[in-house]
């Protein structure tokens, strides 16, 4: 990269340094700074008098008689039942990813090797259907599952999550199947594959890589949801973050809002590795959907 | 041996029918996404939509008449026992055609032209709107779209273009941590940053100091919040945008930056006539995603207790699902009324690509 295009005078080049570190320090302090102050007393976190205190956890130091106390996660955990949340979380996000992509892969397959007019309405109307806040879909939900005695579990809410991904799904798998020449299941075709077993023998195999992109921002949505999960389960079935929401509207007047801090840098954390492990993938499944348009 | 191998053309007319795929094939293949999209997204739309035109039974109310030695007096009170039952027969309630658009918690009609006619001055009119609830989350659910949109694009092409000119091992570390915003949950990124801006947070207390003002507080001040909603909505969403136009710098013309930069373009200029127009389609791809997610607005108000300053059409459908009194028709209404704003919101792009199809078809 020597050419003259990139050759920069010192004070932009100065100026564009100093705008990444600006840019570095407010995207990832609020994350450091929730995740030191988590292990403090609450005078420490919200201090006051002082501010250095959440950093040197002067209050901590004399409640706890260290300036660390794991006692927002002990709240969190232990006294409210946080672990409840966290599988259901869990068994949440596995079944949606897992259903997704199996429902996604062969309607995108479908979509990309059809030459139909109908493909180009279906995927138009995944796009409207993407563009829909969830939310306003949920009104339409209550009735027909209180009637039926479905509100409240967790399959609903698995199925409700995966139908609102397909749209999503749907268009991000197509464009990955696109890019995979036709020519490889027409063959396998002509060598006398049905065409499921060429989707299954031939294609599955190279498309690896975009099916866990895709399973990737599946997990996310399933992960991130709030509108939906919060207004679809009970409260012995919650997920983390409508349990997280749950913790705001009690710990503002008991005073132990330290355990809405240490839940949600509990619920952070998986994220954190998440991003650590999957970087390159979560890079391409964004720009994937760019360049396609 | 003529005629064991049928003529190429055959041949090949032979491949184009195995490469387009079967009717039937192709509704096997579909059919689990399609059912889902249409049991749970279409179908529900359809509920929603015939749900605001109902309301709740009103309480069946009874008179009854009690009698003491003296003289009888006549009570009238609710029957709770006619009242469920008659909720439980018809869980939809009675039918009130587009009354609920039209009353006062959405079009608010009667409202809205009585302060017209009673208006001092527009100004005056536009506040009385601001205390109609259904206004007051559209101009905050719009100022969000619109301010938010165009400021995270800004933000994403600079931080891509401060990215792009750094030592290649440095990149990769920028980009995980650029990422984090992004990929947190919105409650949790907004309670995170609410937690910093509070007076009693560390950047709350750093906006004190630096106003001279220790009683400032973005809790009391519904143009603040505004403002911290709106950082918010630029810190989530400039990392999607960053990263969109990061890789479009990647297959950057460098012959035309080249050529240009010989025809004597300054640095400002090579930006402004080569590399925007190089990332336009891009631009216009992150614009249209963002308008979707910003116009759908709602967790940061849950996460910064904002319900007082500001709110939005998700949140005013979230607010009447959730109450104590669940009211679903009010909600369903909202609902309704959100989808048309999506469907004009999108209608430019929606216009755009069937003239496209239509081009190529």
């Amino acid at each position: 990269m020597s050419s003259p295009v990139n050759k920069m005078p010192t004070a932009l080049r100065f100026a564009s340094i100093l705008f990444v570190i600006v840019w570095l320090t407010m995207a990832a302090f609020p994350f450091i700074w929730t995740f030191w102050g988590s292990f403090k007393v609450e005078l420490d976190f919200f201090s006051i008098s002082d501010w250095t205190n959440a950093i040197t956890g002067k209050r901590t130091l004399e409640t706890h008689g260290s300036p660390f106390t794991g006692a927002g996660y002990n709240g969190a955990w232990i006294e409210e039942g946080f672990l409840r949340n966290v599988i259901n979380t869990f068994i949440v996000c596995f079944f949606v990813v897992c259903t997704s992509l199996t429902f996604g892969t062969l309607g995108g397959y479908a979509l990309s090797r059809s030459g139909f007019r109908y493909t180009f309405w279906l995927l138009i109307a995944a796009l409207i259907f993407r563009a829909m806040p969830p939310i306003t879909l949920v009104a339409g939900y209550m009735l027909p599952f209180f009637e039926w005695n479905l509100w409240g579990i967790l399959p609903t809410t698995i199925i409700v999550l995966v139908a609102i991904n397909q749209p999503f799904t749907l268009w991000m798998l197509h464009s990955f199947f696109q890019n995979i020449p036709k020519e490889l299941d027409e063959s396998a075709k002509v060598d006398g594959c049905t065409q499921f077993q060429a989707f299954r023998h031939v294609i599955i195999p190279v498309m690896w890589p975009g099916v866990i992109t895709t399973g990737l921002f599946s997990f996310l949505l399933a992960y991130n949801d709030f509108a939906v999960t919060s207004m679809l389960l009970s409260e012995g079935n919650r997920t983390m973050v409508p349990q997280i929401a749950a913790f705001l509207g009690t710990t503002y007047t008991e005073g132990n809002i330290m355990f809405a801090v240490a839940a949600v840098v509990s619920a952070t954390a998986p994220l954190f590795v998440l991003v650590m492990f999957f970087q390159r993938q979560i890079v391409s499944g964004l720009t994937a959907g760019a360049v396609k348009g | 041996m003529v005629g064991v191998l049928p003529p190429p053309s055959l041949f090949s007319k032979h491949l184009r029918k195995h490469s387009l795929m079967k009717h039937r094939t192709f509704f096997w293949f579909f059919f689990p996404t399609g059912m889902a999209m249409l049991l749970f997204i279409a179908l529900p739309i359809l509920s929603v939509v015939t749900q605001s035109l109902f309301t709740p039974h009103e309480a069946v109310l009874v008179t009854v008449e009690t009698c003491t030695p003296f003289k009888c007096t006549e009570e009238t009170a609710i029957d709770q026992e006619a009242t469920a039952a008659i909720r439980a027969a018809e869980p939809l309630g009675r039918f009130v055609g587009l009354d609920i658009y039209f009353d006062r918690g959405h079009l608010a009609i009667i409202e809205v032209s009585e302060a017209w006619r009673a208006r001092v001055s527009f100004a005056d009119f536009l506040s009385k709107l601001n205390n109609l609830p259904f206004y007051r989350a559209i101009a905050f659910t719009l100022a969000f779209t619109f301010i938010v949109t165009p400021l995270v694009i800004l933000m994403g092409l600079v931080i891509a273009l401060a990215v792009n000119t750094l030592h290649a091992k440095l990149k990769g570390i920028v980009i995980f941590f650029s990422l984090l915003p992004f990929v947190i949950t919105p409650l949790i990124g907004a309670l995170v940053l609410f937690w910093m801006i509070d007076s009693r947070g560390i950047l709350g207390n750093a906006l004190q100091w630096l106003a001279g003002d220790p009683t400032l507080s973005l809790k009391a001040s519904t143009g603040l919040m505004w403002i911290s909603l709106m950082v918010y909505g630029v810190w989530h969403a400039a990392p999607f945008a960053f990263v969109i136009f990061y890789a479009g710098l990647q297959t950057l013309p460098m012959d035309q930056l080249e050529a240009a930069q010989i025809d004597g373009a300054s640095r400002f200029q090579r930006l402004r006539y080569v590399i925007v127009p190089h990332l336009m389609p891009l631009v216009t791809f992150v614009a249209l995603i963002q308008l979707m997610d910003n116009f759908r607005v709602f967790e940061p108000i849950v996460g910064f207790n904002a319900s007082a300053h500001a709110s939005s059409l998700s949140w005013a459908i979230f607010n009447d699902l959730g109450g104590e009194t669940q009211q679903l028709s009010s909600a369903a209404a909202t609902s309704v009324i959100t989808i048309i704003g999506v469907a004009i919101l999108l209608s430019p792009v929606l216009v755009r690509t069937w003239r496209d199809h239509k081009r190529k078809a």
